[in-house]
């Protein structure tokens, strides 16, 4: 491993002067568990680490009807927030999924963004709540639909010099409801074979759906926003025969590989059935969330 | 040798009881000192580079940047390894081409597989010994990988290795990859098969899967200024380490020092070299001791899985269901070098049966992928996959009920294996009434609540096990405690079966018998700690050494009550004059009078156990349910019967069981080495390699059967293997109930389920 050195600013200034410095040859740090795993594995060399978990902006978590998730902020301190877990269900499902126990204790949904994992679990949930990247860099703030933010395997729109800052998340309307699942073979500690997060907003009839999103993981590039899928249920009765259209839909906008994890034609079924099961549970959210 | 078969069942005071393990509590403080704990003075750390190619000619290897960049003591490549000559040496755990046990850990001019060390160095820490990796410049022409049987075996092939000859039913064959083709032949299948009422034929693909031990290999070895080598390491073989080494090295054999470090884990994969030789080369360059651990990375690039391959089985049956004839064709993937345990699987592959005309021929073949090693009944699991599918499909065509089938073809006392010896005294049938008289055999399945899928399966197992030898020295201390040195490292607690084993003897509480496993020149010779061989045969040595000590105890008894030693009786730890009754003493007390009798009384048993380990068979039940949407199988209820001839210690026998039947089930659903056209393994990480975790299994039952093994004076039978033999198997046959079509390959992970779901829809049969 290269040496690098470790810096630990105090604020976003700092940091973003840091990182502007060193450009690609420093990386953003909250809890390392992807960059320190990749350094380790050769996968790139670094000359500085730019530890995140000093800054407040960065490691705040504030609820206040919409949630501000700091980029550093570990995914236990997000399950384990009573009212942050009862207001973002679906959030919940990825930030108790990722990894082990042990991991959840370090790893922030922000650096889940920002490593740009196809499979990332924690991506598409924030997708499907229609969340805003907020990124400092040397020219200020800028702000992003999530979706935009990856842009390739491993790769995001971050700049020389630019920091995921947080992650805003709206409030969750009225007959609002999501929810996130994966497939892996086993029963923990694995990479999602195809993941999907669902959300949907009933209409005051609390049976048709107003507007809904579906995003998919591990069968593209990039965590995708499935455009037309979500497009297609608004208006829609909340059935179990839309939910399964709307998983045909799903389907035909994931564009999977065949690899370890799974084939290809495995995982445009998975797409199918998971986008199923997640709306049910969408739809049972948004029931109860009136 | 004591024979229990026709005497009443023995009593025991200690053998079956379940003490604490006597290193228990180094374990759970952290104490115990693995591998990569080992601390010395003037210590330095020593990094692999290893092929990125799986066959490639190294042109050109240049060190130079490398030796000299700050931190770095030494570095060497095969140029630096003693050449040696083509020559076939019995190398303890395999006969093998000594040219070849020398390239395996060290490339010359060729590499043969991903990560085949083709050059090392050692630095003053690991951080700096692997940026001076990236200092070597090597020049590689790669060339064809070869990496499937078809590839391989085609008339065309590429050859791996230009020296090799091939034994083809005793013709010598070259140039070939096909290192050894075996038959075995008794009676007349084809004339069977011809009159059976039923035959059935199918063919198997296996594939490769690691021993998955969480301890990476780690060796550390000092060349000291008189030539004299030290090695440290992690092995389940520390006298075959000692005299491969040396072979290797060119070393007189008793210059070479093995110390085994505690073993975290091995399964058969930590019996072969793979870094001693090159820290010893490192260590001769710096003058330091140097230490080597690989990455996991490197543990599935470059140690042995247990060889993937082909088998096609056939059987044919009568009107009633009775096996009439049966024949197979195994083909193993040997990894780049020969040695793929043909033979276990030839012996295994229909060996819970009674098979009147059979015939096997079994197929050795190098590919460009890391030489495999033995894997916990070495070859068995993969034959077996295919023999008790096929049966388990006969059942079905036939509309026999499965049990009914086994208990009617069940192999017994006299049976002829298919490929010679006869069987003794055996369990085969006890299992199988175990496990149809198991509360799991009669529950039924139950009804998934959502739609899920749900079936059983059922499927034996067999594992000869070793003997071997073996050597024990006890001593008894003025206190009445013994200590018992041995030589086999303890990877299944068998520090406390052997020294539980001598307690018997002595009719002591078993910790007061300590047991230490010690380096090569500090106890007798002892064969590897494998091959379900070491509670068994170094049991023996240790009952032998404690009769020793006994019967030493009575003559010093003697003198003390001025009688003939055999006038001194020794029974229930008492020593007593016949003659004079009142003269006793308990073993305790006898100890502290042997200082004024003749001195201290230590004594080495010394065993060479001959032919069989008695033979252990299972026969293991399963229930799975299949998610048909997703094709994910949940393991819901596993039970393992297994013969241990007598449970010295039940508590670890039933973990040999469980440990075992994970293992099988994680061939069975998920573990494979995913591999890239040209021979890369794309899954090396125990992410992506999927062993089964703690949340993937139901807690495992394991029912002990014990017909007492005529070959051990307590009855015992090595047990440690034949639990991964059944799993894959009855997890397949689970599978085939649930979902109404089978699988014919290794692993059935869910995409291949899937596929097979809809292979069905579409009318279509794996087969």
């Amino acid at each position: 491993m290269h040496p690098f050195t470790y810096v630990a600013p105090r604020t976003l200034d700092e940091a973003v002067a840091v990182l502007e410095q060193h450009g690609e040859r420093a990386r953003p740090f909250a809890g390392g568990t992807d960059v320190l795993v990749q350094l380790r594995g050769g996968r790139f060399d670094l000359d500085a680490i730019v530890d995140l978990k000093g800054v407040p902006e960065a490691t705040a978590l504030d609820l206040n009807g919409s949630l501000r998730i700091g980029a550093a902020v570990p995914c236990y301190r997000i399950y384990e927030d009573s009212a942050v877990a009862a207001a973002f269900p679906g959030l919940i499902d990825a930030a108790s999924l990722i990894g082990g126990i042990q991991i959840q204790s370090r790893a922030s949904l922000g650096g889940n963004l920002c490593n740009a994992s196809p499979s990332a679990d924690g991506i598409c949930p924030l997708i499907v709540h229609s969340t805003v990247a907020v990124v400092q860099g040397p020219q200020g703030e800028r702000r992003l639909p999530v979706e935009e933010f990856c842009t390739a395997p491993g790769a995001n729109v971050l700049g020389r010099g630019e920091l995921l800052v947080a992650l805003e998340v709206p409030a969750p309307e009225k007959g609002f409801g999501a929810a996130y699942q994966r497939f892996i073979p086993r029963n923990e500690m694995d990479i999602a074979v195809a993941g999907v997060a669902s959300a949907l907003t009933l209409s005051e009839d609390r049976a048709t759906i107003a507007s809904g999103r579906i995003a998919l993981a591990a069968v593209g590039p990039t965590p995708l926003f499935a455009a037309k899928a979500s497009a297609f249920l608004a208006g829609k009765p909340a059935t179990p025969e839309t939910f399964a259209e709307a998983g045909e839909i799903a389907s035909t906008e994931a564009a999977p590989i065949g690899d370890m994890r799974g084939t290809a034609e495995h995982r445009i079924e998975l797409v199918k059935v998971l986008t199923r099961r997640t709306l049910a549970i969408a739809l049972e959210r948004a029931q109860s969330n009136r | 040798m004591t024979t229990t078969a026709d005497r009443p069942a023995q009593e025991f005071k200690v053998v079956g009881s379940r003490p604490i393990r006597h290193d228990g509590v180094d374990k759970v403080l952290g104490r115990a000192q693995y591998g990569a704990d080992l601390k010395l003075p003037g210590l330095i750390h020593g990094a692999v580079l290893r092929s990125p190619y799986a066959h490639a000619v190294i042109k050109r290897v240049d060190v130079s940047r490398a030796e000299a960049a700050t931190g770095v003591f030494a570095a060497i490549t095969g140029d630096d390894m003693p050449v040696t000559a083509p020559k076939m040496v019995d190398m303890v755990e395999e006969v093998t081409n000594l040219k070849w046990s020398s390239q395996r850990v060290m490339a010359h001019g060729k590499a043969v597989y991903r990560g085949h060390p083709v050059a090392a160095v050692a630095a003053v820490d690991q951080n700096t010994a692997l940026e001076a990796l990236k200092l070597i410049e090597v020049e590689y022409e790669p060339l064809q990988a070869v990496i499937s049987l078809e590839d391989a075996m085609k008339p065309d092939a590429v050859i791996i290795h230009d020296d090799l000859e091939g034994d083809h039913l005793g013709e010598k064959v070259s140039p070939t990859n096909v290192a050894e083709h075996t038959r075995t032949e008794f009676g007349d299948p084809e004339a069977a098969f011809a009159e059976a009422a039923h035959v059935i034929e199918r063919t198997y693909t296996i594939a490769r899967a690691h021993q998955g031990y969480i301890e990476p290999h780690s060796s550390t070895a000092f060349w000291s200024p008189d030539d004299k080598l030290t090695v440290w390491t992690t092995t389940q073989a520390p006298f075959g380490v000692r005299s491969n080494v040396a072979t290797v090295l060119k070393l007189p054999l008793s210059d070479v020092r093995v110390v085994p470090m505690e073993i975290g884990g091995g399964f058969g994969g930590k019996i072969g070299l793979y870094m001693e030789p090159l820290a010893a080369m490192l260590s001769r360059k710096s003058g330091r001791p140097v230490k080597m651990t690989m990455d996991r990375k490197s543990v599935f690039d470059a140690t042995g899985p247990g060889p993937g391959g082909q088998v096609t089985a056939k059987i044919g049956v009568d009107k009633d269901g009775k096996i009439v004839a049966a024949t197979a064709d195994i083909r193993y993937m040997a990894g780049a070098y020969p040695g793929s345990s043909i033979s276990a699987a030839t012996a295994g592959i229909f060996a819970c049966y009674k098979v009147p005309n059979v015939r096997i021929d079994a197929y050795d073949v190098v590919i460009n992928m890391s030489k495999t090693a033995a894997y916990r009944a070495p070859g068995t699991p993969q034959a077996t996959f295919a023999s008790e599918s096929l049966i388990s499909e006969l059942c079905e065509t036939i509309g026999m009920d499965p049990m009914e089938f086994h208990l009617l073809n069940a192999a017994e006392e006299g049976t002829r294996r298919p490929d010679g010896p006869v069987f003794p005294r055996i369990g085969n049938v006890a299992c199988m009434e175990a496990i149809r008289d198991s509360d799991h055999f009669k529950s039924d399945l139950g009804e998934s609540s959502d739609g899920k899928l749900r079936g059983r399966g059922l499927a034996t197992g067999y594992w000869n096990g070793g003997g071997n030898r073996s050597s024990v020295t006890i001593s008894v201390n003025d206190d009445g405690v013994v200590s018992l040195v041995e030589g086999n490292p303890d990877i299944g607690g068998t520090r406390t079966t052997i020294a539980m084993q001598a307690a018997e003897v002595f009719g002591l509480p078993a910790h007061d018998v300590h047991p230490t496993v010690v380096d090569t020149d500090s106890v007798g010779y002892n064969d590897l700690t494998a091959g379900s061989r070491t509670t068994y045969a170094s049991g023996q040595a240790a009952i032998e050494a404690a009769k020793q000590v006994v019967e030493e105890i009575k003559k010093r008894m003697a003198m003390i009550w001025e009688t003939e030693p055999e006038n001194v009786e020794f029974e229930a730890s008492v020593f007593q004059n016949k003659v004079a009754p009142d003269q006793r003493l308990t073993f305790k007390e006898a100890a502290g009078k042997l200082g004024q009798t003749g001195g201290p009384v230590s004594k080495t048993g010394t065993v060479n156990v001959r032919g069989s380990g008695g033979g252990s068979f299972a026969a293991h039940l399963v229930d799975v349910e299949v998610d048909q949407e997703t094709g994910k199988v949940q393991i819901l209820r596993y039970t393992a019967a297994q013969d241990a001839g007598k449970a010295v210690h039940p508590s670890y026998v039933e973990g040999q069981f469980q440990g075992g039947a994970a293992q099988g089930i994680g061939w069975a659903l998920n573990e494979e080495y995913y591999t890239s056209p040209d021979g890369v393994m794309q899954n090396s990480s125990f992410l992506d390699y999927r062993m089964p975790t703690a949340l993937d299994l139901p807690m495992i039952d394991a029912i002990v059967v014990e017909v007492p093994n005529t070959n051990h004076p307590f009855g015992v039978r090595g047990i440690g293997e034949t639990s991964i033999v059944p799993p894959a198997p009855a997890v397949g046959n689970a599978i085939a109930d649930a979902i109404g079509t089978r699988l014919y390959q290794t692993p059935m992970n869910p995409s291949r389920i899937m596929e097979a779901l809809a292979n069905k829809r579409n009318g279509k049969n794996g087969h």
